[in-house]
Parts: structure tokens; C-alpha cells; sequence
């Protein structure tokens, strides 16, 4: 099928286009130059916005978490449900929505790829199980590798070349995309019902630290070449002062940057960017952070915008869950798995009128607006953690006007005000940053050479809004944007219309993307492997692997390792 | 001749994959590492009481007829149902729990599994409190204190305590398995003297110990991993427990909430509490306090008896209690081998893992009201649907009456008397043996099951025979639709 | 002396030899032999006059069913009496869910009597009765 978006205002950083009246063709899937408007059904895209599909580069959508977070809160669904229709399944929404939801919801948004941050390699079979229930959107998962007694070990022995074919071994075995850390060290620790509280505090039972672990593995990722780098959620999170441990492991990795390019993602960003001594002290630590940002270039980031509102919370870093949950006194699930890693759940209510929520939900805009480059910082509220996807308009207003930001900034505590700069900023993002943040930029971070953009041979992802440039003052009219972005006019998918003004028109279920690492040396770890895994792990070596028969359907990406 | 290695077993929730099967001109010969009821169903799966054909009932009787007859009457009930029920899944697989969910939510019915009359509780309880756990492999590395409430796993899960918890070898704590050996050694003693001494003519004859010893035995004192049974009858696991505490029946809430004042440093004004005294207690909450990972392992003696759901509330509040002194997990032990999966894969796709009512369009949840035994009593189904389970026996009677009033279809590889009660029945093949698919552990790790041999020529997975089921469903539909 | 009916709390569950049977399949010897008996102390039996394998009636406000009385070999647990799941446990169990979707299948009180002339159904002849396929 051949498809012609004729006369849109055109975004596509990654190709330097700016808001320029052109059309695309796609065929076949593709980005194509040209072809015959007579073959072709044609949208008529004039008067809208033409951005490439959206992109998201963090969000908890499938898995064992996310679904223990669905099976903890039915009082989060009863208040949002979604009827069967003739096209699409039925099923329930708001913080954490099911499978089919939450394809419908994204597609809405005219989003067409998200990236599942948190995959434990033991229950990987879940997580692709889920996605593969997962319409509307193509997808991928990383594997948390970071406290993998394996790694653990190689790293403890110095073997990093050894490390790297493990790490290897791991992202074909469990169909994985990037290597995920969090907590490094912190993870192990909580086995004991422990943690580490710096980057330089040794692993207990193991004779590693924080530091070696992230250095270790950003080498690795190195030496494996893979498109995106290590994804990284920091020590110490969600404690006051803790902007200091993300400057100290900022700092750490500046000497593994050769090129230009960068070697780490430093994920939620927001989460780790607090000053004081405790709650009562908290403020905002995003301007220390921005100014070393500015002035570096090996790390991309992302917010973890926090939204006002009821949400789940949901990370492997089942310290810092247990410490909300101690905070809190709310429902509490703690999921820690053998050999691999730790997961925790709390409910979570952010509130105006908290001076540390309202301090939280400063700290995200104050680094998207203050790190001047928007290469380096995208859009996520670290779904659902921050608050849900579907929030992210909402974001995007609050980039786009200061008018937006000082509207919802008025209503919250008047102490949080001052615990921060944003009343004093003054940048409003343009639609083209807008169009960094959400797609081009993330697509670049992942190293997804054929997302994120409208160049030719780029995939048929293509999202439409209802929104002129020409015409719109964006930060006086940040309510008609904050709606055009929530109703996608058209979102199309691999050249297939998906959705029309908010709607979904028809069901269709994307790729899982994974990554086929060749290292040169045939790999001897399944023989080394066989010998070790019962002493691991309480499965069979042969039942631990995701089969094809996981994945609806799927694109593996090939990348040569140099070692 | 052929080994087949790895195989997961598909009995119970611990899903034990290491099975090995020894597999003869397509038949299974000889099974190793498994338990007995492993074994009884990996040789027992082709047993004389299977039936090959789809069954109809007609003049009150069931009688042969073929697979189309079968999917189209079973279709024709669905479609014109007001209410059905579509009850089961814990015993089969994933893939065909995914088509069960699409059914349901095409015929507006309720989606219901096994969980409801067996670990439902459980999850109201992790509803209300959350659940601090773990996977199994972690207790088998960690686990110091290993406590069994309410649960025989000698009986249910037989190789529980071998694989994953106190016999089991870890990295941070080892087998207790030769500690055992011995112990049984000398208990073995111990009784032949004590039926010499009945023999003999002695005037004194030795006491009987009293059920809870009311301090704790000396090897609680030891270095390694410690086994403590709370159970209202003296069970299989309560014999090799260093550890055994009889509970007076129904008051495992209250004991439950005397141990959580205890770990708060509360003082308790009575003297015992469930027939355990109070010293015992202290006792017992010192060696929980003083552990360095514990776990809790509940069953059905909590589920079922007085409090149910509250005492799954009790249980995991006193988990969470004591992990701010020590490192606590609780796991409910899981019967059927993919009742986890069941309600994973029905949370995933409606936001509920069990109870699920389509009849408004969307899913809807309300324990009690949307949950099967409920709306049998109630009389409000209008048909049903069985998939690999058999409520005729496990229901209370009460609600049975309702549920075979109405058209009945089964879907099972065996007889059983759900099947001898039903309208229509379809023989399907044994999922992990004669087809494969995913489960989930108890500890919600998901395993594949194999295909080890053929299923018997005609017999369909229960996916295929749902998917038949689903699009007949549809087409009768769409008529409805068409002619209206 | 010898009582005409014993007061117990009845519980039931899994035995290992249920669960071989219930592999074994439905219809089997096997399962029947493991799920239509009752465990019992030996000290209540005796009180009864029961013996070991001799037929009791087992009364609730729910039902009444014939089960063979076994001695219980992990003695002492004086008045309780404990069935295996299945269709004889079920035939007395209450069906009260308390509002929650779950029956109550452990601790319901009971009445045990001698039946040594009463037959112990097998499944066909219990489902008859019960639902009257």
C-alpha cells in the first residue's frame, strides 16, 4: 500500500527539518522520495503538524512488575475502563493500564515505539509475553544486568572481555536491547535487606563497588558496540542530597568518553536530582546537575516528570521501594529474583499541596528547560512512576509556555516555589525541540537508525496534529496543543493508518526488537553456562531461553562486537 | 528409545523442570527426579479412563459425536447465553488462557479460575497489603528460617523442601538434608524402644509429649537453615520441622496478630494464645527476628478457614512488621501448575486476576458478587463453560445444583464429574505432555512445557478447540446481528 | 463407654495419594479409595467404637455423606476429622463465601456416627443423588 501525507508542516530534527511545507510518501513501510498520487491513498495534511511517530525511551508497559502493579490495584482501574468496540479488545486504564490499553493509549498519542526499561532475564518469558499482547506499537525491553551474579563476578576478577560475552549471551538468550543498572550494588544488597549508599561502598558477599560496576559495564557496552548505551538508574535514588552521588557517577564515566559521542543514559532524572539534609530539607538540586550537563557531552538523560496524581510506583530498586513504602504505609510488594535483581511496588499520590511532590514535579521541568541541549534530555514521566504516559501533553505544555508552568506552579505549596529556579526560567521549548524530546532525540539515544525520522528508507511511522504553526501562538495556546497531543489526527504505522482524530481505526501488532550480538570468538558460554546453572538459578539451563514462540513478531538487530 | 530432558512438570506450582522421560514408540515409559504425582501423571495421562471422542448429551445421556457437532452446539450455548460462566484455567496453558479471555469478552460472560475456591483469598489479602516476596531460587540462596503455615507441601508439593527451601543447596546457606537423615535415624530408635517398653510390663509408662512443646527445641539454637511447621493436625512436613506448632483450628488470626504485637516489643496480658503459650511465643518471634532472610510459605489452612482473606492480610502485615527488624518474604504455595498463570495472563489483558465480569463491555471485578460460587448461588448464570478443572467436585453442593441446571460444556483430557454432568464434552490433549505452551511457578517465573509425544489422533490442545469455539461463536453472532 | 455421635471440626485438603489419583484420573480406583475415606484420632475413634476401614456417617448443617473412618497415624489432633478434597468432602462443606468468592472448605463443625451397614457411594451413585444426572 502506498500512502501521501501531501502539505504538512513538517518536524524532523533528526534530518534538520523544521516546520517546512512538504510531503512524504511511505510504500511498502518505507519512507519513500516520491510516489504516484494516483497509486496512493492521500491524507491531506495541510494546516497540521507532520512529526515522525513518537518514541519512548523509558516506560514500564510490560512484565512482571508492571503486572503485579495491575494485580495490586483494582481500585486503579475501576475508575478508567475501555469498552470492547468492533475493532479493538476491551480493558481497564489509568496508572497501570492492561495490554491492549495501553497500545490503544499510546497510539492515540501518535506514538509508534516505547522501550520497556525493566525486564528481570529470569521472567524475560512474561515481559514478551506481554508485549506481544501489546497492539498498535513496535517495542523493546531491557534486560537488568547490573547485579547479575555473573557480572558481578567477572567484574570482581577483572575479566572484562569474559563479562562482555556473558552480557552477550544474556541480550540473544533473553531477547534484550540495551543494558539496564539500577541500583548498582544496591540490588545484591537487598537480598540481606541491605543497600549501598555510595558509589564507592563495596557489594556485600561480593568484592565490587557501584563504581566498578557502572564503569565496568559502560566498557562493556563499549566493547559489544551496542546501538544504545548503558541505561542507567542511579544510586541512591529518590533520597535527599542524592544529586551529589549523580554528579560523583556523572563524573565517573567523563574518562570513558573517547568521541563525542555519549557512553551513558542516566534515566528519571528527576529522581535523583535532590539537595538537603532530609525530606524537610529537600529542594531542587537540577541546577548543579544542569551546569555539569552543559558542560559535558558523553551522557543523554531523561525527566521522569512527576505528574499530579494517583500512580503506581514501580522500579527493580527494591531499597528505595521499600523506603517509600516505610514513608508511605501503603500496599508494599517487594519481588526480589535470584542471581538477578530485586523489584518493588508502592502506590504513590503526588500532591499539589506537598512541598516535596511540588518540589519533585520543579525538579523536571527545571532540567528539561536548564540543560540547554535537547539532544541530551527527553520526555518521560517514567511511566507509571512519575505518573501515566497518557500525562505526557500535559508535559509538553508546560516545555512550551511558561504560562502553562506558572499556572500549575501558583497552585502548588507556596514553600515549593522557593525550593527551586522554575519561577525564574524563562524558556519555552518550540515545537521542533518538542519534536527532540519525544522522537528524534530518543530514536538517537537508542541508536534506532530507522525510527525517529522522515528520511528515506526510515520506517512508515508517521504522527499528525491538529495544530498549525503558521497560526498558533504555542505558549498562549498551550491548552489547544496540550489537546492536539493527546488526539493524535492521524497516527500511521509502517504506512497504515492506525488512528484518525483520536480513534483507533484499526488493530495492529508491531515488532519486539532485540539485539543478536556476534562477538568473534564462537561463544563457549552455553557450555561454561551449563555447568554453573543449576548452582544459580532453580530452572533448567534449556527452559531459561525466550524462544521465537515469545515473540508475536519480531526484528532482531544484528551488531558486531569488538571482541 | 528417547530421553527427553527438562521437561517441566505440569502437577503442582512448583513446576519442578528437571524431569527427565524416558519415551518408547511414542508412549512415556519411565519417569525420573519426579515426585509421585508426577509420575502418576506422566504414565497415568493414557489410563484406560480417557476418552477419545468429543461426547453430546442427548435424551439424558452422553453419547459419541464429532468435533464439528460439538463446536457448534457448544458455540449456539455460548452465543445465546445472557450470563455465562467460563470457569477454570488453572490447568492449562497460557496460550489457551489468552483465547479464553478473547471468548469471554465476546460472549460477555464471567471469566473465573480455580484460584476462586483456593488461593482467591490470598490475593484479596495482597489487595489490601501488597506482598513482600521473592523468587524461589532466592530462598534456596538466602533462606535461614523456612516457616510452612497451613500447608503440607509433603503432601501437595512434594519436592518443595528438596528444591527450593530447607534440603535445597545455596550460596549463602546449605542442605539440611544430612541434619535430617540423622534425626530420622534416631526418631526410628526412639520408637522401636517405645514398643518394647509398650510390650513390657512397666508400670510407668512413658507420657506423651505434649503437642507444642512450650520451648523451643534445642537445634533452633543451631547455625543453618531451620524448618518450622504451624499447622492445626500433626502433618508429613510437621515430622521433619525442627520446629512444630499446633494452632487450634480457626485461630491462626488470632495467633498470627499476638506474634505481630510481639515483634513489636508489646507485652501480651494472657497466658497462651491458640492453644500455644506465650513464652513459646516469644520464643518463636526471637528466632524470626533473629534470622538473617526468612519466609513464610502459606496454604490453604489459612485461605479456608475462619477469617480467609484476613488472615492472608494478618499474615502479610506481619511479614512487612518483621522486615524492619530482619529480611521477611511470604509466598502463597500455589496448587494447580499454572493457577499463577491464570491469574497473570488474565491481569495482564483486564486488569484482574480473577472474577472478571464482560457483561457490561469491559471488565469488571467485585469478589463476591462477579466471582463463580457467587453467581451459582445467586442463580443468575445461564450456562458454562469448564476448561480443565472440575468444579462438580470441588464446589459446595449448593452452588453445583445451579451450575449443572444449565447447559454445560467441558473441555479436559479426562472424565471426571464435571464431564459426566455436562451437555457437551471435548477430550483435549495433556498440555505438557501432549502439547506444549507456558506455566507460571508459584513464585511467578514462567516455564515452557513441552510436547513429549502425540497427542491421540483427533484429540485437539484445549487453544485449538477454544479458537473453534471463538470463531463459531462469532459467526452465530454476527447473524444475531445481521437478522436483527 | 461407647458414644452414639461425636462433635468434631471438619477439615479438608490435599493428601499425596489424592493427588496420584487425581493423575491418575477421575474415574480411577485409585482416586476413589483416596478421597471417600476421613481421617481420624484414633482416640475419637475409639470413643465411637469405630474401627480402623469401617464406614462412618459424616454429618453438617449442609449435608451428610458416607466416608471409611482411617486411623491417623501423626496423632494426636482429638476432635478433628479431616476428608481429602472431592465430591464426598464437598457433598458437607458450607457454601458460604462471606462475600468474597471463596466457600468454606476447613473448619466446619460436624457430627460423626457408626455406619457400618451404610454403603460408601462411589462418584456415579453420589452425583445421582446430589444433582440427579
Amino acid at each position: 500500500m502506498e500512502l501521501l501525507i501531501k502539505n504538512g508542516f513538517v518536524f524532523d530534527p533528526i534530518n534538520g527539518i523544521n516546520s517546512e511545507k512538504m510531503d512524504i510518501a511511505i510504500k511498502n513501510g518505507k519512507i519513500v522520495d516520491s510516489i504516484q498520487e494516483k497509486n496512493a491513498k492521500v491524507i491531506d495534511a495541510s494546516g497540521l503538524t507532520v512529526m515522525p511517530g513518537g518514541v519512548d525511551i523509558h516506560s514500564h508497559i510490560a512484565g512482571g512488575e508492571v503486572n503485579a502493579g495491575r494485580l495490586l490495584r483494582p481500585e486503579d482501574h475501576v475508575k478508567d475502563v475501555e469498552r470492547k468496540t468492533a475493532i479493538t479488545r476491551s480493558g481497564v486504564g489509568y496508572s497501570i493500564p492492561s495490554t491492549f490499553t495501553t497500545g490503544y493509549r499510546y497510539s492515540r498519542m501518535g506514538y509508534t515505539t516505547i522501550m520497556n526499561p525493566s525486564m528481570s532475564p529470569l521472567e524475560a518469558k512474561h515481559t514478551h509475553e506481554e508485549l506481544s499482547d501489546i497492539p498498535m506499537v513496535d517495542k523493546a525491553s531491557y534486560p537488568l544486568l547490573g547485579d547479575w551474579w555473573f557480572v558481578l563476578e567477572y567484574l570482581q576478577k577483572g575479566d572484562l572481555e569474559e563479562c562482555a560475552r556473558h552480557i552477550a549471551w544474556m541480550m540473544e538468550t533473553v531477547k534484550g536491547y540495551a543494558i539496564k543498572i539500577v541500583n548498582p550494588g544496591g540490588l545484591e544488597s537487598w537480598g540481606f535487606g541491605r543497600n549501598v549508599h555510595s558509589i564507592d561502598d563495596r557489594v556485600p558477599g561480593f568484592d565490587v563497588t557501584p563504581r566498578e560496576i557502572i564503569c565496568g559495564l559502560c566498557k562493556v557496552n563499549k566493547m559489544l558496540n551496542l546501538p544504545h548505551t548503558i541505561h542507567l538508574h542511579t544510586n541512591n535514588l529518590g533520597v535527599p542530597g542524592n544529586y551529589a552521588t549523580t554528579l560523583e557517577t556523572m563524573k565517573c564515566l567523563e574518562d570513558l568518553a573517547g568521541d563525542d559521542k555519549p557512553v551513558a543514559h542516566i534515566t528519571h532524572l528527576q529522581f535523583s536530582s535532590y539537595k538537603g539534609r532530609d525530606w524537610r530539607t529537600m529542594k531542587s538540586g537540577a541546577e548543579e546537575i544542569a551546569n555539569y550537563v552543559n558542560n559535558h557531552s558523553h551522557l543523554t538523560m531523561d525527566m521522569g516528570q512527576v505528574i499530579f496524581t494517583d500512580t503506581t510506583t514501580m522500579t527493580a530498586d527494591g531499597p528505595f521501594q521499600f523506603n517509600l513504602y516505610n514513608l508511605t504505609g501503603h500496599k508494599w510488594v517487594n519481588h526480589d529474583v535470584e542471581t538477578e535483581t530485586s523489584g518493588g511496588i508502592v502506590p504513590f499520590r503526588y500532591r499539589r499541596k506537598n512541598v516535596v511532590n511540588a518540589t519533585q514535579w520543579s525538579i523536571g521541568l527545571e532540567l528539561a528547560l536548564l540543560i540547554k541541549d535537547p539532544w541530551k534530555i527527553f520526555l518521560t514521566t517514567d511511566h507509571p512512576n512519575g505518573g501515566p504516559f497518557t500525562a505526557y501533553p500535559k508535559i509538553i505544555a508546560w516545555l512550551i509556555s511558561k504560562k502553562a508552568r506558572m499556572a500549575t506552579l501558583k497552585r502548588t505549596h507556596p514553600k515549593a516555589i522557593k525550593r527551586s529556579i522554575l519561577s525564574s526560567i524563562d524558556r519555552e521549548m518550540s515545537l521542533y525541540e518538542i519534536a527532540v524530546v519525544t522522537r528524534g532525540g530518543t530514536s538517537k539515544a537508542l541508536g534506532l537508525k530507522h525510527k525517529g525520522h522522515l528520511g528515506v528508507g526510515a520506517d512508515g511511522d508517521v504522527a499528525i496534529y491538529d495544530l498549525n504553526p503558521e497560526s498558533i501562538d504555542l505558549p498562549t495556546d498551550y491548552k489547544v496543543v496540550r489537546k492536539a497531543f493527546s488526539r493524535a489526527k492521524y497516527t500511521i504505522k509502517g504506512g497504515q493508518v492506525l488512528v484518525k482524530d483520536g480513534e483507533v481505526l484499526q488493530e495492529m501488532y508491531g515488532k519486539t526488537m532485540w539485539l543478536n550480538v556476534e562477538t568473534d570468538e564462537p561463544c563457549r558460554i552455553p557450555e561454561e553456562m551449563k555447568t554453573k546453572f543449576r548452582d544459580y538459578w532453580t530452572v533448567e539451563f534449556d527452559n531459561y531461553p525466550v524462544s521465537d514462540h515469545y515473540l508475536r513478531s519480531q526484528s532482531p538487530i544484528t551488531v558486531k562486537a569488538s571482541i | 528409545m528417547t530421553i527427553v530432558k527438562s521437561v517441566t512438570c505440569p502437577v503442582c506450582g512448583c513446576l519442578c523442570d528437571d524431569i527427565e522421560l524416558v519415551v518408547e514408540d511414542g508412549k512415556v515409559e519411565e519417569v525420573k527426579n519426579g515426585c509421585a504425582i508426577c509420575e502418576s501423571k506422566f504414565i497415568g495421562y493414557r489410563g484406560e479412563h480417557r476418552v477419545l471422542k468429543p461426547k453430546i448429551r442427548q435424551n439424558g445421556k452422553l453419547v459419541d459425536t464429532t468435533l464439528q457437532e460439538a463446536v457448534k452446539k457448544s458455540a449456539e450455548i455460548l452465543a445465546n447465553a445472557n450470563y455465562p460462566i467460563l470457569y477454570g484455567w488453572s490447568s492449562t496453558s497460557c496460550e489457551a488462557q489468552r483465547v479464553g479471555v478473547e471468548l469471554a469478552e465476546e460472549v460477555g460472560g464471567v471469566l473465573d479460575n480455580t484460584a476462586v475456591v483456593c488461593h482467591g483469598p490470598s490475593i484479596l489479602g495482597i489487595q489490601e497489603v501488597g506482598i513482600p516476596s521473592c523468587t524461589l531460587g532466592q530462598v534456596r540462596h538466602r533462606a535461614d528460617l523456612v516457616i510452612y503455615w497451613g500447608c503440607d507441601p509433603w503432601s501437595a508439593h512434594p519436592r518443595h523442601v528438596e528444591r527450593y527451601t530447607t534440603f535445597a543447596e545455596g550460596r549463602f546457606e546449605g542442605s539440611e538434608w544430612k541434619g535430617y537423615l540423622q534425626k530420622f535415624k534416631a526418631a526410628a530408635g526412639r520408637k522401636k524402644i517405645k514398643r518394647v517398653m509398650k510390650q513390657a510390663p512397666v508400670k510407668n509408662p512413658p507420657s506423651i509429649e505434649p503437642v507444642t512443646p512450650s520451648e523451643p527445641p534445642q537445634k533452633m539454637k543451631k547455625d543453618g537453615r531451620k524448618l518450622i511447621v504451624v499447622d492445626v493436625r500433626r502433618t508429613m512436613t510437621a515430622e521433619v520441622a525442627d520446629y512444630f506448632i499446633q494452632v487450634e483450628p480457626n485461630k491462626d488470626y488470632e495467633l498470627m496478630e499476638a506474634l505481630r504485637a510481639l515483634v513489636r516489643d508489646q507485652e501480651l496480658d494472657v497466658n497462651s494464645v491458640a492453644g500455644i503459650s506465650v513464652e513459646c511465643l516469644e520464643e518463636l518471634v526471637d528466632i524470626m527476628i533473629g534470622c538473617n532472610f526468612g519466609i513464610i510459605f502459606f496454604g490453604l489452612g489459612l485461605t479456608m478457614s475462619a477469617g480467609k482473606f484476613r488472615n492472608i492480610d494478618v499474615a502479610i502485615s506481619l511479614t512487612r512488621d518483621l522486615n524492619m527488624r530482619t529480611k521477611f518474604a511470604i509466598m502463597p504455595m500455589r496448587g494447580h501448575f499454572n493457577v499463577t498463570g491464570s491469574n497473570t495472563v488474565f491481569t495482564w489483558q483486564t486488569g484482574y486476576p480473577f472474577g472478571v465480569d464482560f457483561s457490561l463491555g469491559y471488565p469488571r471485578y467485585n469478589p463476591g458478587e462477579t466471582t463463580s460460587v457467587d453467581v451459582l448461588l445467586r442463580r443468575e448464570s445461564d450456562a458454562a463453560l469448564v476448561i480443565a478443572s472440575d468444579p462438580v467436585a470441588n464446589f459446595p453442593k449448593k452452588a453445583v445444583q445451579h451450575l449443572v441446571k444449565n447447559p454445560l460444556i467441558v473441555i479436559d483430557p479426562h472424565m471426571n464429574a464435571t464431564s459426566l454432568m455436562a451437555d457437551v464434552v471435548f477430550p483435549s490433549a495433556f498440555v505438557g505432555i501432549e502439547v506444549g505452551g507456558t506455566a507460571y511457578r508459584m513464585d511467578h517465573v514462567p516455564l515452557p512445557l513441552k510436547k513429549v509425544v502425540d497427542p491421540p489422533e483427533g484429540v485437539l490442545s484445549d487453544k485449538e478447540i477454544l479458537n473453534r469455539i471463538l470463531e463459531e461463536t462469532r459467526k452465530i453472532k454476527l447473524k444475531q446481528v445481521e437478522a436483527a | 463407654m461407647v458414644q452414639q455421635k461425636l462433635r468434631v471440626i471438619l477439615l479438608t485438603g490435599r493428601t499425596i495419594e489424592q493427588g496420584v489419583g487425581k493423575e491418575r484420573g477421575k474415574a480411577s480406583q485409585e482416586y476413589f479409595e483416596s478421597v471417600s475415606m476421613c481421617y481420624m484420632d484414633p482416640e475419637d475413634m475409639k470413643k465411637l467404637g469405630v474401627r480402623n476401614n469401617t464406614n462412618i456417617l459424616v454429618t453438617t448443617k449442609y449435608g451428610s455423606v458416607v466416608v471409611k473412618a482411617v486411623k491417623y497415624r501423626r496423632a494426636p489432633h482429638t476432635g478433628m476429622i479431616y476428608i481429602p478434597y472431592g465430591p464426598w468432602a464437598n457433598a458437607i462443606c458450607s457454601h458460604e463465601t462471606d462475600s468474597i468468592g471463596m466457600p468454606t472448605f476447613k473448619g466446619i463443625p460436624a457430627q460423626v456416627a457408626p455406619a457400618q451397614n451404610k454403603p460408601v457411594l462411589n462418584m456415579e451413585e453420589l452425583l445421582k443423588i446430589e444433582f440427579g444426572k
